[in-house]
């Protein structure tokens, strides 16, 4: 086919863009490192400094992985859900799945100190990712609960939104009841971080990312056929219930974990999705899924790198970042093609 | 006419179509139909009448309220989505579809119950596709989006991806809506050629019947909730379409075959 060519320099463009980007990530930071002390302490030399060693292996390269898989797992996610919904509005977090899991950071930061559960929790800083997790889980549950009953994608997508002005509203009111200092804890989490990742926390996030995109490449055949909508789909073949089922999962597992591990990540899942389409100029989901993966890597790589102003000693909320990069994006889409279409 | 339609392709016995579960509401019942290969039929009723339930229904995408429908002998309901994607393709007006999609890409689709699990396609694939695409006349638009088609343009094309999947039957759901006179009659003319020629059992909903009526091989008329099949000659010398609208501002002509308004 015509376009088969110009796929692979796309992604042989993207392909180099994510190393050069994670080579950048890597390297620059409130702390200056030459490269040649970057590329010692990855080959593993220990004559280079140990504040240096400190500073790549425990926390400029977990942070450069992490930034890989968010932009990656959040525009894969967004793109499921683009097409399940056949909205060019949905991302990630239609389902509600950040809500569901800022609920239950507020449970945990903001009505904690009331249960005396903070101390108890906060050993090793898993408290936060525990409390995510389990928020986001429970409000995946009532999706697919629901998903089983309601047989209108639209309504589902309705349902998502609900959910997430119902747990927005119950942070409102914590929020409310607080002291400044735990709102505060609150507001940073709400930031997004990428910064305070672990080894440990980033083989257990790297196990849900691969689980989450494993699943999205067994869908991708029915997601093409999906394209038609829910009646053509069923015609040809697509078991609906199923393929949604696993779409959600898939969904929800990459922004459930996403979310918990590095906060809530706006418009990169709306944004990437968008942009691939745009540029590949293609619909099938077997250029557009590896495509996103790439792009979603790049985009979140860029955008940390200008969080963390190189050379300046302050890192700049991540979530506001992506947003002041990705809004703009989406609004310049629309102007310039008048229409997004999914 | 000369060809005579052959063996029967879809039948159903005392089928009844609706909406509900606990409380069912009924719109056609006491369905009885035969549908022959080769041949080219028409299903016409006001609107509300059932006619899109009826197509829904017989393609499988809505349960029954009652009786069966029968595929080459075998009941519908027994045959898993995959077997009945091999004998059934549907073309859906009402349908959001992603307009992203160039010509080709949504033709192939028509092609994923043949396909492995990566949806590659075949030497086969492609010639079925190449084939569709002929067929249609849309061989010069087939890089083109779908969001840049016309109307006319688009049906070809949803008309193609149906015809890729290379099934006994085609159900088409007003397929001629928003066309204008030209458009309408070569959409029939073209379903009635792919029902000769390839020997496809073809059922389309529509509202023009007086073009149809000199088109079709059989019309369904659906009318105070039954369902009449016949040849237009027999269901005109019936007298069926005189009573087919209610109220007194629209009757049917019989010897010009048309609808006039007083």
């Amino acid at each position: 086919m015509k376009t088969r060519s110009g796929h692979s320099t796309k992604f042989t463009l993207l392909g180099v863009g994510v190393l050069l980007l994670l080579l950048l990530n890597i390297a620059l930071g409130s702390v200056y490192i030459p490269l040649s002390a970057i590329f010692k302490v990855i080959a593993g030399d220990d004559s280079i400094r140990e504040a240096w060693t400190y500073i790549i292996l425990d926390y400029r390269i977990p942070k450069a992985l992490a930034a890989v898989m968010t932009g990656s797992g959040l525009a894969v996610a967004g793109l499921m859900m683009q097409t399940l919904f056949k909205n060019p509005l949905a991302g990630p977090f239609v389902l509600g799945i950040s809500s569901g899991a800022s609920l239950g950071v507020a449970f945990f930061i903001l009505g904690g100190s009331a249960l005396g559960l903070t101390a108890i929790l906060q050993v090793h800083g898993w408290g936060t990712i525990i409390a995510a997790s389990l928020g986001s889980f429970a409000v995946l549950s009532v999706v697919i609960a629901v998903a089983s009953r309601v047989r209108d994608a639209m309504a589902l997508l309705i349902i998502g939104l609900m959910f997430g002005s119902l747990t927005s509203a119950v942070v409102s009111i914590l929020a409310y009841f607080s002291p400044a200092e735990e709102l505060q804890r609150y507001m940073f989490w709400s930031f997004g971080s990428l910064g305070d990742i672990s080894w440990a926390a980033l083989g257990i996030l790297s196990l849900c990312y691969s689980i989450g995109i494993g699943l999205a490449f067994s869908i991708t055949k029915n997601l093409n056929s999906l394209l038609l909508g829910d009646h053509y789909a069923q015609t040809l073949g697509v078991s609906l219930q199923r393929s949604r089922f696993v779409i959600l999962i898939s969904t929800s597992i990459l922004a459930g974990s996403l979310t918990a591990f590095v906060g809530p990540i706006a418009f990169v899942g709306l944004a990437v999705p968008h942009l691939i389409r745009q540029w590949f100029t293609a619909s099938n989901h077997w250029t557009l899924i590896p495509a996103c993966i790439l792009g979603g890597a790049v985009l979140m790589l860029l955008c940390d790198i200008l969080a963390q102003l190189p050379g300046l000693p302050i890192t700049l909320p991540i979530n506001a970042i992506t947003s002041l990069i990705g809004a703009p994006i989406v609004i310049w889409l629309l102007i310039r093609k008048k229409k997004l279409l999914f | 006419m000369s060809s005579t339609p052959k063996h029967s392709v879809l039948t159903t016995k005392n089928l009844a179509v609706g909406y509900g579960k606990a409380e069912k509401e009924t719109v056609v019942n006491t369905i009885n139909l035969e549908l022959k290969a080769g041949s080219f039929v028409t299903m016409v009723g006001i609107n509300g009448s059932g006619k899109s339930t009826l197509l829904r229904t017989l393609a499988g995408l809505q349960e029954p309220l009652e009786g069966e429908i029968f595929l080459e002998g075998k009941p519908l309901n027994q045959l898993d989505s995959a077997t009945k994607s091999l004998k059934i393709s549907v073309v859906l007006t009402s349908q959001v579809i992603s307009k992203n999609l160039t010509v080709l890409e949504l033709v192939s689709l028509g092609r994923q119950p043949y396909t492995n699990w990566l949806g590659k396609l075949t030497e086969e694939d492609k010639a079925e596709i190449q084939a569709a695409l002929a067929a249609t006349e849309l061989e010069n638009l087939k890089h083109k989006a779908c969001y840049a088609l016309s109307d006319g343009q688009l049906q070809r094309a949803l008309i193609a991806r149906a015809l890729a999947q290379n099934t006994e039957v085609i159900l088409l759901d007003e397929p001629t809506t928003h066309l204008d006179l030209h458009h309408k009659a070569s959409i029939f003319s073209l379903l009635k050629k792919i029902a000769r020629q390839q020997q496809k059992t073809i059922l389309c909903t529509t509202h023009d019947i007086e073009l149809v009526l000199s088109l079709c091989d059989e019309l369904i008329v659906l009318h105070n909730n039954t369902a009449i099949q016949n040849t237009p000659e027999a269901l005109i010398e019936q007298g069926i379409f005189e009573n087919l609208f209610p109220g007194i501002n629209v009757y049917f002509d019989k010897t010009s075959r048309r609808f006039l308004i007083r």
